[in-house]
């Protein structure tokens, strides 16, 4: 399976996206990082974490669970309930710059349930959007603010994101969806 | 059946007997995230719109009917709250006449409090919609205790090993038995205290530890929840005098100082002081009783939440 | 018109005969029977060729039926219950008084033999109250009713309420050479139960109702026996402490008889939980027992404590058991199961023989009321069922004659089964499933 970032190169990835963020906001006052589970929320940390090498400040970083949003969510009649894990937002989001973080940027939806999620928690300024890989396919109009790649794929194609604190190692790979013809 | 439960078997919550302890671990944790969300400024997400729950209450319940109305609200659900007198049922419909009508709205879910064991096995016999039991009778109140556990739980840290100490009324009490199926089920061991004429028949065979002397049950225990005497069911003479039963059971500082140094003190409501808890106690500083009630919304939010999404056992009936 | 059974095997404890004989009827009455009998005047007589394969015995008698009529027609009249009997393989059926008007009096006792004359099915043998109304208060009128043609007195759905009047009951009942048979409980320890007190109830969350409730009026009604001298037969023994009793009193020469239920010998307790749980076709009352009990009465039924099996028919309408399980009505109806349990689960277990089978649902309870039946002897009423004990049946609540459909056996297979009945020399009943009593259809 192809790799489309190693380990290197996630790190150096997201040291650049830091800057950029930095730079876009003047700063890293009134920010916040909302990571979205599953691999948003290591991703988000490892970012405030290069924020406050650079900056010497401390932005406060959550993790949003979208699943009570999800617009798929009873449209099936059968089968399990995804489960629901905790939201932790332990700061006041009224009035700030949120950097919202996501591994991959695919149909959209998952965003949409962020936004909706996010702002039943208040009204920040602005919402920006950090993803590790933009695949395309987008089916609403969303757009990222920080991509780490963009990687042009057809739909039968599988982005995954491992990452150190969830999967042992960081790494990116292009897969096939199971039962798809080659 | 792995060690992680990811859903619930059935369509219908009837009872904790049946639940594997993967399936009560699955609701806890469910009831976790769904806590949070009762902690935000606007205390409501999206997940069951579009979903109709009735709440179907066949006996008077200002705190059980409340603490569901709010976890379906906050869900999303679009719900409607039906108050039968028990006396109207004698003269009018039958319970499964009544079900069919429901059945024709076409809810999703139906929660259910009545005062004959097994009305809910009834009603989930006849309605496609999930049943949720909101107390049947003497049988079981499921939700009651998942939220008992929940609360143990968020105090312990864990279920498995403790010792949690239930006296009272264990004859007529359905938080008794649904409280003995879960927490034997989680790996805890249970001592059930009461006055002999209020023991049910085989109590030891439902996997607790039944003493008549209070001391006993509570010496060492993490947790001491006390049932509540009914005291319009007491006329039969199963003791002599309140009185006298708060002399012998009732739970007094000095008896809660043999349990545990950190041991919390529950109550299913609503309370007889003086009765079987002295105010001291239910309003002491180990006391969880309030947080009960918190948690009580957030597991009847994972509940319905899990039975919301349908269930495999619908693709084969 | 005479009727010739052929090489069946007749089983006929109460004349010692157990082989394959041949059996005459004429008249209405057994008029042969003999190793080989020939037709003779071929013309005249309906040769039916039975076979090894089935089994040819006096017929049975169901000492415990509810027929709900008059009162409750709704649920069952007896000429739907007399139908539901002879489907069930019984010539005769004894039926309790717990009617509206409660059978207190000769006049109602009279209306159920018009009733029963009507139906002209299995021979029903009303049995009186003990008490005006069964209240439990004054003794009705027992001397006019047996003239009238009760063959005994019970209070039944209700225990004899006091020992005052068990044992005025017993004496005077003696006089008339007919037995009290008592619903034996406690009501105070019987409370608001509504299924056996143990493990199962518990789990439930129903009302227990425990074995001591029938226990203690058991000892009652022993002790009062032997104060009277009169006959106490106990109705539906279902636990093995009255089994106990019964059997120890028998051996001091008391006058106790008792009945069981093949519902009693069949399930327990447990079935409450599973396959279907709180099914209200699973109350009755007495209630379903714990195993051990259940192997009491089994042993009982083996040597020889218990007198006879009843099915304790119980109609009710489907309105009266579609509710809330402690709501539901107590009862099952059981004439049409009775023979098929009895078979499957006492016989083809090898608990008994079938001269102990006959004994317990044929000749015990003929005996016990002191109607005619009961044997096959020259001159006796031509009442005779035809088993196929080893027929495969399954059980359909739909196709039941009775009016009611209230059984916890419905889609149960059972091995054994009634092949025809013959009530007066009559074929009432041929079951269409057994070729070889084709031929009684067409007599």
């Amino acid at each position: 399976m192809p790799i489309l970032m190693d380990g290197e190169r996630v790190g150096r990835t997201l040291t650049r996206i830091a800057h950029e963020i930095v730079e876009r906001n003047r700063g890293v006052g009134d920010l916040a990082l909302i990571g979205v589970r599953t691999r948003g929320v290591p991703i988000a940390r490892r970012l405030a974490a290069i924020l406050r090498e650079i900056t010497g400040v401390d932005v406060p970083t959550g993790a949003l669970d979208i699943t009570l949003y999800r617009d798929d969510l009873m449209k099936s009649a059968v089968g399990p309930q995804p489960i629901v894990r905790r939201t932790e937002i332990p700061f006041s989001i009224d009035g700030r710059h949120i950097v919202l973080v996501d591994d991959v940027l695919y149909t959209g939806r998952t965003i949409r349930a962020a936004l909706d999620a996010l702002i039943d928690f208040g009204r920040p300024s602005t919402i920006q959007l950090v993803v590790l890989v933009d695949r395309g396919h987008r089916e609403l109009p969303i757009k990222a603010d920080y991509v780490g790649k963009n990687v042009p794929t057809s739909r039968r194609e599988v982005v995954s994101v491992r990452l150190a604190e969830v999967d042992g190692a960081d790494e990116i790979v292009l897969g096939q969806v199971e039962g798809a013809g080659a | 059946m792995s060690d992680t439960a990811t859903r619930l078997r059935g369509k219908d919550l009837l009872g904790i007997a049946g639940l594997t302890a993967e399936e009560i671990t699955l609701i806890l944790d469910t009831a976790e995230a769904m806590k949070e969300v009762s902690a935000r400024p606007i205390k409501k997400v999206p997940a069951l719109r579009g979903k109709t729950v009735i709440n179907l209450f066949y006996e008077p319940s200002t705190r059980t009917r409340t603490s569901f109305e709010v976890a379906e609200k906050r869900l999303s659900a679009d719900t409607l709250s039906i108050a039968i007198a028990s006396s109207s049922v004698v003269k009018g419909e039958t319970l499964i006449d009544t079900a069919l009508n429901l059945e024709a709205m076409n809810p999703d879910i139906v929660v259910m409090r009545h005062a004959s064991s097994g009305a809910c096995h009834l009603l989930a016999r006849t309605c496609q919609a999930g049943i949720v039991n909101a107390g049947d009778g003497m049988h079981e109140h499921p939700t009651q205790a998942l939220l008992d556990a929940f609360t143990i739980r968020e105090r312990k840290g864990r279920l498995k090993g403790l010792k949690v100490a239930i006296t009272g009324d264990l004859l007529h009490s359905r938080v008794f038995r649904s409280n003995a199926y879960l927490l034997t089920t989680m790996g805890a061991e249970v001592w059930a205290c009461g006055p002999p004429t209020l023991m049910p028949a085989g109590i030891a065979r439902l996997g607790v530890r039944p003493t008549t002397r209070v001391e006993e049950a509570v010496e060492g225990a993490d947790a001491v929840m006390m049932l509540r005497i009914q005291l319009e069911r007491m006329q039969g003479g199963f003791f002599p005098s309140l009185r006298e039963y708060f002399q012998v059971f009732g739970m007094t500082p000095a008896r809660v100082r043999l349990a545990k140094p950190d041991a919390i003190i529950m109550h299913p409501g609503p309370m007889n002081r003086g009765v079987e808890i002295e105010s001291e106690v239910a309003d002491g500083p180990a006391s969880v009783i309030l947080d009960q009630v918190a948690n009580g919304v957030a597991v009847r939010m994972a509940v319905l939440y899990l039975l919301a999404g349908g269930s495999d056992d619908e693709t084969a009936a | 018109m005479r009727l010739l059974l052929r090489g069946a095997r007749v089983v006929d404890p109460a004349s010692g005969v157990d082989g394959a004989r041949d059996i005459l009827v004429e008249g209405g009455r057994i008029a042969d029977v003999g190793v080989s009998i020939a037709p003779g005047e071929a013309a005249a007589t309906a040769v039916v060729e039975l076979g090894p394969s089935l089994v040819v015995c006096p017929g049975l008698v169901d000492m415990h039926v509810h027929l709900r009529e008059p009162g409750h027609e709704h649920k069952e009249t007896v000429i739907t219950g007399a139908a539901a009997a002879v489907a069930g393989g019984f010539t005769a059926v004894a039926c309790m008084p717990n009617t509206s008007p409660v059978n207190d009096s000769a006049s109602v006792t009279r209306f159920i033999l018009k009733q029963a004359a009507e139906a002209n099915l299995a021979r029903v043998y009303p049995i009186g109250a003990v008490s005006k109304g069964s209240e439990g208060k004054e003794l009705a009128e027992m001397a006019d009713m047996r003239l009238a043609g009760c063959v005994a007195f019970s209070d039944d759905g209700r225990p004899v309420a006091t020992a005052l009047l068990m044992r005025r009951a017993l004496e005077y009942a003696g006089m008339l050479g007919v037995p009290v048979i008592d619903h034996c409980e406690d009501r105070t320890l019987v409370g608001e139960g509504v299924m056996h007190e143990g493990l199962h109830a518990s789990q439930l969350g129903l009302r227990g109702i425990p074995s001591a409730a029938e226990e203690v009026a058991v000892h009652r009604d022993i002790v009062l026996a032997g104060l009277t001298g009169g006959h106490a037969h106990i109705a539906h023994l279902s636990a093995a402490g009255s089994l106990g009793a019964v059997r120890a009193a028998k051996a001091r020469g008391i006058r106790v008889t008792c009945e069981v239920t093949p519902h009693h010998f069949t399930l327990t307790d447990e079935r409450l939980l599973a396959p279907l749980m709180y099914d209200t076709n699973l109350k009755m009352n007495p209630p379903l027992r714990e195993a051990s009990d259940r192997d009491a009465l089994l042993e009982g039924i083996r040597d020889g404590t218990v007198d006879a099996i009843v099915t304790d028919h119980a109609p009710h309408h489907a309105d009266d058991k579609s509710v809330e399980f402690d709501r539901a009505a107590f009862g099952i109806v059981g004439l049409e199961t009775a023979v098929s349990l009895g078979l499957d689960r006492l016989v083809h277990s090898g608990l008994i023989g079938l001269g102990r089978f006959v004994e317990l649902y044929s000749a015990g309870p003929a005996r016990l009321l002191g109607v005619a039946g009961g044997r096959l002897g020259v001159g006796d009423p031509a009442d005779i069922t035809i088993l196929a004990p080893d027929l495969p049946v399954t059980v359909s609540a739909a196709a039941f004659r009775s009016k009611s459909r209230n059984t916890p056996f419905d889609a149960w297979t059972l091995r054994g089964g009634v092949a025809a009945t013959i009530v007066g020399g009559k074929p009432l009943y041929v079951n269409p499933d057994v070729v070889q009593v084709g031929g009684l259809g067409r007599a």
